[in-house]
């Protein structure tokens, strides 16, 4: 399975090794971990609660690899995010794309990520000492996710 | 027809449920909504236009004039904030 949801920890150098176990022809593979920070907006977090649309959300990045896969000349992609209760310093994302040349590992692994944040059905909720809050989408999420848009001229 | 509502995020927490089976005439993503608002109080506020607000139908992402139909599942949810 190239997506997995999960409340349990992952090992990224793990989830790497197998993911390019016993295949030769890999020359790249480029890897995204995003990480709870003890930070938002100025204020101190304490714990963060990722919320998700069980089979949407698996069914979102199924697209969103099979779109990168569709964009760029790349062998395998994983992507695995964690839901439920996390603490700062904890893992939440990652993303690891495999392929014979480095351009198009790194460009599919940014695009994944770029899509998963304005498109995946995930919602955080930080506690701060004020008290709990729902993480408002950022626009610059959708700015980074418009560039990857196809030129309208090119598009199938 | 019955149609099955799901609830996500602040959006849960303003109406008190994850979901709920609904009845309600063939319509369409507008429609739904505005039936669901006219129960008044949290539900209008929570639905409210000029909310940002995301509709998925059968877990597609879905836009107001998408129809609904006997059996389907909608979800109401804000923008996404995962990663």
């Amino acid at each position: 399975m190239p997506v997995r949801v999960q409340t349990q920890d992952f090992d990224s150098g793990a989830e790497i090794a197998a993911l390019r176990r016993d295949n030769p022809g890999i020359g790249a593979v480029a890897s995204f971990i995003g990480v709870c920070r003890d930070a938002s907006d100025g204020d101190t977090i304490t714990e963060m609660t990722l919320e998700h649309y069980p089979g949407m959300t698996e069914r979102a990045l199924e697209n969103i690899v099979a779109e990168a896969k569709n964009r760029w000349d790349v062998t395998d992609v994983l992507v695995i995010h964690r839901v439920g209760e996390l603490k700062p310093t904890d893992q939440i994302v990652l993303v690891v794309v495999t392929g014979s040349h480095r351009g198009a590992a790194f460009a599919a692994c940014e695009f994944i990520m770029d899509y998963l944040k304005t498109r995946a059905p995930f919602w955080k909720k930080e506690t701060t000492p004020q008290g709990a809050r729902w993480v408002e989408a950022r626009v610059s999420d959708d700015e980074a996710a418009q560039r990857w848009e196809p030129p309208k001229s090119s598009a199938a | 027809m019955t149609v099955k509502v799901l609830y996500f995020a602040n959006l849960r927490e303003q109406v008190g449920t994850s979901g709920e089976d609904v009845d309600v005439s063939p319509t369409t993503v507008a429609g739904l909504r505005s039936f669901l608002m006219a129960r008044g109080g949290a539900w209008q506020s929570a639905l409210a236009q000029g909310r940002a607000l995301r509709v998925a139908v059968n877990q597609e992402m879905a836009q107001a004039t998408t129809p609904v139909k006997p059996g389907d599942e909608v979800a109401f949810f804000p923008p996404v904030t995962g990663g």
